[in-house]
């Protein structure tokens, strides 16, 4: 077990080195000049931009500055905003509101998610079954900002139940857009719970387990949900990842001050160190996720274990 | 369950002096494309110490038999549609749901073909043994251990008190289905289903697990049922057997006699396609055709088309299972002129 982890480990890294130039091409291959953008509607004077570009080290080549800034993430210094701020800062503050969205979204979606698969999964072709199926495919089909505005309609102003904006509610400030968050995956959750739990119901182990006189509730609760739990429990994982990097629009609809806010700012205001910082460390959290899920993987199916 | 008058009262009665008897049992699976009669009108007994080998090919409806009476036939699309299965004189189809199950392991149990898609991948070796112990006897985790350590043992898995943490994957094939058979034995049932449990093993392999079947089966003296295509196997360890073919029985009878002496011309073509080492130069004969599509069984005798003897009335009146000899059974109209060929 040490060993897998260990070499998942060192795979990372290859994989943080080449998303981390990426972006950081990506972002410096965006049109325009930074220093013009600092200065807004005036421009500085020659010797002021000059000696801006000297403190941000724009003239140094690209990979020197690359290698800089990498240096500086290792030690968690993500370089600082135009303001000066260091951008460690900023998103320390912001990373919690991020984190909180994503769990309560986690939550809804493991929930109701794992309930509704499990239900539909145990009675193949039944009403429940079927109500699931169909459900599932109109929130799918419906875009989360849809969702969003719908929900603030109906049950922020209309009901008067959840906030619609900000987060001074503490947690019920989140749930309204920790469920339109994770309205996506919670229909995916149930899906492949119910595929996963009705395929492992035929198969041979579950068919044994009915032959050794087991009560019908340790064969499906425990022999067949086991195994059927597997690749739901590693898309949970991931998705907590996706789910923490991709809340751009929901933190937008309810005006949340997390990371996903920061970054749609940082992107207009052509804040393009914030950018990289903040993409580097969803990039980072992600890796860490599916690091985690690996390990995870290897828990719950012992036959990874001894590849 | 469905209650079906029994086709002869008189048989009816005397059930209970078998270990174990199904009547005239009758399986169809309906899917969406027909009914397919898997099991039509089956009826064998079991007895004590006794080993009956039901042999059949592929879709024979040997499997389907088997799974029901452990109960485990997928229903639906699977549905008994008619029968008795007679344990020690109950009828196991008709007894409530929980009191079946509870006959399940520690008196009926079975082992299967594919020890590697049997066992639950998840979980150790040990715990799946000592689940036994625990779901039907209330024993602690400890103790369903230390049973499950015991019969690994007495199945001959080498180091078995370390292997209990093993996971099924990291056991050998051959030790794999040892696993299966000890999990099978573990509460000293007194029928025992071995559904091809070699069938997916090596050869030598498959002769080291026959005989530790034969081994168990003279120390506690359980009935066991083996179902199997393997004629091989059937010559070596069976007392009697019992021949399907498309979802009936064909032929029964003492294994030496069936084998010497076949009644049936099915069981006649099943022995001349398998090679013999005292006749090596003579030519394997196939049965030609295929086996029936179960849900288009031939009218008549279900083999008339692949059969050499076929008459007209072959293909009208379908013959029934009758005495032709002493302890002998065949459902041929031409079953005299089969034996004494």
């Amino acid at each position: 077990m040490g060993r897998y982890v260990a070499r998942r480990l060192l795979l990372a890294i290859p994989v943080l080195i080449v998303t981390t130039i990426l972006i950081y091409l990506a972002v410096f291959a965006l049109p325009g000049d930074p220093i013009a953008q600092l200065a807004g509607e005036r421009s500085f004077s020659p010797a002021v931009a000059a000696q801006l570009r000297e403190e941000y080290s724009l003239n140094d080549p690209l990979w020197q500055r690359y290698l800089a800034y990498m240096g500086g993430v290792v030690q968690g210094d993500f370089g600082t905003d135009f303001r000066g701020r260091p951008l460690s800062d900023i998103m320390q503050q912001r990373f919690p509101v991020t984190l909180k969205l994503a769990l309560v979204a986690l939550v809804f979606e493991a929930v109701i998610g794992l309930v509704a698969g499990i239900l539909a999964g145990i009675r193949k072709g039944s009403f429940f079954d079927n109500l699931v199926l169909v459900s599932t495919i109109a929130v799918v089909s419906i875009p989360s900002f849809v969702l969003g505005f719908v929900a603030q309609i109906v049950f922020g102003v209309q009901l008067g139940i959840f906030p619609i904006s900000g987060q001074n509610d503490g947690l019920r400030s989140f749930l309204l857009p920790g469920f339109v968050l994770g309205s996506l995956s919670l229909a995916y959750v149930a899906r492949l719970t119910r595929t996963s739990l009705s395929e492992s119901l035929s198969s041979d182990y579950v068919r044994t387990a009915r032959a050794k006189g087991l009560p019908e509730r340790a064969v499906v609760g425990k022999h067949a949900l086991r195994n059927s739990l597997i690749p739901v429990v590693t898309f949970l994982g991931t998705d907590l990842g996706t789910l923490m990097s991709g809340a751009i629009v929901t933190e937008g609809i309810f005006n949340l001050p997390g990371l996903g806010q920061l970054v749609f700012q940082a992107v207009r205001g052509r804040e393009s160190e914030v950018v990289v910082g903040v993409v580097t460390l969803f990039v980072l959290i992600y890796i860490v996720f599916n690091l985690l899920v690996d390990v995870l993987y290897a828990a719950l199916d012992p036959r990874i274990r001894h590849e | 369950m469905t209650t079906l008058p029994s086709p002869s009262p008189a048989v009816a009665r005397a059930g209970g002096e078998h270990l174990l008897e199904v009547q005239g049992l009758s399986v169809e699976f309906r899917t969406p494309y027909g009914v397919v009669r898997a099991v039509r009108d089956v009826s064998y007994t079991l007895d004590r110490g006794e080993t009956l080998a039901i042999l059949g090919e592929s879709g024979s409806g040997k499997s389907v038999s088997a799974q029901t009476i452990m109960g485990i036939l997928e229903s639906p699309p699977g549905h008994v549609t008619g029968g008795r299965i007679l344990y020690h004189g109950q009828d196991m189809l008709t007894m409530p749901k929980d009191e079946q199950r509870k006959l399940r392991g520690p008196e009926i149990s079975m082992v299967f073909q594919d020890a590697l898609s049997a066992l639950n991948p998840v979980f150790t070796v040990g715990a799946q043994i000592a689940e036994m112990f625990r779901a039907h006897r209330g024993a602690s985790k400890k103790e369903g251990l230390e049973k499950a350590a015991e019969l690994m043992d007495r199945v001959r898995i080498p180091n078995a008190r370390g292997r209990l943490k093993d996971y099924p994957h990291q056991f050998s094939g051959g030790m794999r289905q040892r696993v299966m058979i000890a999990m099978a034995l573990a509460l000293d049932p007194t029928v025992l289903i071995a559904d091809e449990p070699t069938t997916a093993l090596d050869v030598t392999v498959q002769a080291q697990i026959m005989d530790l079947l034969q081994e168990l089966q003279a120390e506690n003296g359980m009935g066991v049922i083996l179902i199997t295509h393997d004629l091989g196997v059937v010559n070596e360890v069976a007392d009697r057997v019992a021949v399907m073919y498309a979802g009936s029985i064909v032929e029964t009878g003492l294994i030496d006699e069936v084998f010497s002496r076949p009644a049936h011309p099915y069981t006649v073509g099943l022995m001349s396609s398998i090679p013999r080492v005292d006749a090596r130069d003579t030519r394997l004969t196939p049965i030609v055709g295929a086996p029936p599509n179960l849900a288009r069984i031939p009218s008549g005798c279900a083999f008339h088309p692949r059969c050499p003897r076929a008459q007209d009335v072959c293909a009208v009146e379908a013959p029934a299972l009758v005495e032709v000899a002493p302890g002998r059974r065949s459902a041929c109209h031409f079953a005299e002129e089969v034996l004494s060929a």
